[in-house]
């Protein structure tokens, strides 16, 4: 029998996290710190619009690009909240999920051998798809002295000939760093100049907690650029829905919308009309949640630093990312001992990239109560293994 | 700042007034120093426990009533429910608009014990015109908070990317 696989798919290597989650997976009484999505519940009057739409039958596909109500309402809430105008008609279409959006934007830019800048420690898809969609990554390390951001010179330094892509995945998973309007402009002109495209993928965007979130998007002779992504999940805390979005100039969505129309067909249709209601109504439930995590990031990062840990102070999403360097264990190390003997499970930030070597993703994604619970045990483990 | 205070409380109020400093970014000084001011204007009246009674052995009947009264002249409605609000057996009294005057939540150990509450105590109060009683079946959410057993499961995955 010949091999039923194909060698790029089977070179590429399993999640650093599917590695942890089997770990953790058995340790029954075990808390974790470790998990990517929101404690809240989907605001009910989102869930009950949901509801209602079965009830009334709103069981077929809707068109490849989405509602059409659902892409009116993305066009409104981008230009009201991130300051850049889109034609639902062209240039909006509903994804399953910001990762889906992801892969199509990188599938529909990509030549084989185009280069794709992919600044790291962060969302451990964007490396897998840029080698499946035949471009080649190239990773940008982002140090923990810049906070995590990615600087003009780091970007200079990268860029090739051969260069066609910048990945800008801010606010960030796993460090928590945002990129404020001034660090955008520092690199606005050199992706002009070097006639760059950029994927922003900002599904943290409403996560951002040292005052508004800005798009790479808004700035002049930026929008035709960018493919800006975006979606339910964190905002609205509504992961399972799967509902992501994209904006992008009509050429380069039109070749998008043509993989997603093969591929998918179209996002879910439940999940499409629940999406309009959070659109609509839900500005409150963000705010809400917003305070909630910045109140829990507050807390998290006092904690840490009370015991001695080095963390700078994250100003997005829902995570810190504290350094354990001190400890002479590598992330890995510290981890699996840290849910061996105390049963806490963290993420090691090896699993965002090798840089995340010497860190933690620790979420803040869970109440006050079981952030101490946790904090206390992650105490415990810090004195006893503190070099003297 | 007050509010942002009284919001937390408000879901949680055992929240002590350092971890309060840290979540809201302010000093412990202040906080102490604010709450207490609210404690003195009786914009914070207490600190009572959310207990699901039915949960216990402790028998508790809980009944709405809705009374409707005559205002007195110069007092309004205030000098009447107070005469109401001042028994023990009273958790609640609201003015409302509509159909009825005042709104009164009262509890007592069984039925037995609201409705001579009720027959003998508030009925017959003078400026009262009519009350009429609703027993409570079930408690299913109060003070925001749902009373039911479900909902305070964590459903997720323990790591996710």
């Amino acid at each position: 029998m010949r091999n039923p696989l194909s060698e790029k798919v089977v070179c590429i290597e399993p999640s650093g996290i599917r590695k942890f989650f089997d770990i953790v997976s058995e340790m029954k009484d075990a808390i974790s710190l470790g998990v990517g999505e929101p404690d809240f519940d989907t605001p009910w009057h989102v869930r009950e619009e949901g509801i209602y739409s079965l009830e009334k039958g709103c069981t077929f596909y809707t068109s490849n690009a989405g509602l059409k109500e659902l892409r009116i309402e993305i066009a409104k809430y981008l230009n009201r909240r991130c300051n850049v105008s889109y034609d639902y008609n062209k240039e909006i279409m509903v994804t399953v999920g910001g990762s889906e959006a992801i892969d199509l934007a990188l599938r529909a830019m990509l030549d084989p051998g185009d280069e794709v800048l992919i600044p790291m420690p962060s969302f451990v898809s964007y490396l897998p798809c840029v080698t499946l969609a035949d471009g080649v990554p190239v990773v940008i390390e982002l140090k923990e002295e810049d906070e995590f951001k990615l600087t003009r010179q780091e970007l200079l330094d990268s860029i090739t000939e051969k260069t066609k892509v910048l990945i800008l995945p801010f606010p960030n998973n796993p460090t928590g760093a945002i990129m404020t309007r001034g660090d955008l402009a520092d690199i606005v002109d050199v992706i002009i100049e070097k006639d760059l495209f950029v994927i922003t993928d900002e599904i943290y965007s409403e996560l951002t907690y040292n005052g508004e979130h800005v798009t790479i998007a808004s700035f002049p002779g930026m929008k035709e650029r960018c493919v800006l992504i975006n979606g339910f999940s964190k905002s609205y805390a509504m992961t399972g829905w799967r509902l992501g979005y994209a904006a992008a100039p009509a050429l380069i969505l039109q070749q998008m919308l043509k993989i997603h129309q093969f591929a998918i067909m179209s996002a879910p249709t439940t999940s499409q009309y629940a999406a309009v209601e959070a659109l609509r109504n839900g500005d409150k439930d963000v705010e809400e949640m917003r305070e909630a995590y910045n109140q829990r990031r507050r807390f998290l990062i006092k904690a840490l630093r009370d015991m001695g840990l080095e963390v700078f102070e994250p100003f997005g999403a829902f995570y810190v990312f504290p350094s354990i360097k001190q400890f002479g264990m590598t992330s890995d190390e510290f981890a699996e001992k840290l849910l061996e003997e105390e049963k806490v499970a963290v993420v090691p930030g090896t699993a965002f990239g090798a840089c995340g070597e010497g860190f933690l993703r620790i979420s803040y994604a869970y109440s006050v109560e079981d952030l101490k619970k946790a904090l206390e045990k992650i105490e415990k483990f810090v004195n006893r293994h503190k070099k003297q | 700042m007050r509010e942002k205070i009284l919001k937390v409380l408000d879901k949680n109020g055992r929240v002590t007034p350092e971890d309060l400093a840290v979540m809201l970014d302010l000093d412990v000084e202040t906080v102490i120093k604010e709450i207490k001011a609210m404690e003195e204007e009786r914009i914070i009246c207490g600190y009572p426990t959310l207990i699901n009674w039915d949960k216990t052995e402790c028998e508790r009947v809980t009944a709405l009533i809705e009374v409707k009264v005559t205002p007195q002249r110069g007092l309004g409605f205030d000098k009447i429910a107070e005469r109401i609000y001042k028994f023990d057996q009273v958790q609640s009294v609201s003015l409302i608009s509509g159909s009825f005057d005042l709104c009164v939540m009262i509890e007592g150990r069984n039925m037995r014990e609201v409705s001579s509450f009720v027959s003998e105590k508030l009925a017959p109060l003078e400026s009262v015109l009519s009350t009429s009683t609703n027993f409570i079946l079930k408690k299913y959410k109060e003070h925001g908070l749902e009373l039911t057993d479900e909902g305070n499961k964590d459903e997720r995955m323990l790591i996710t990317p």
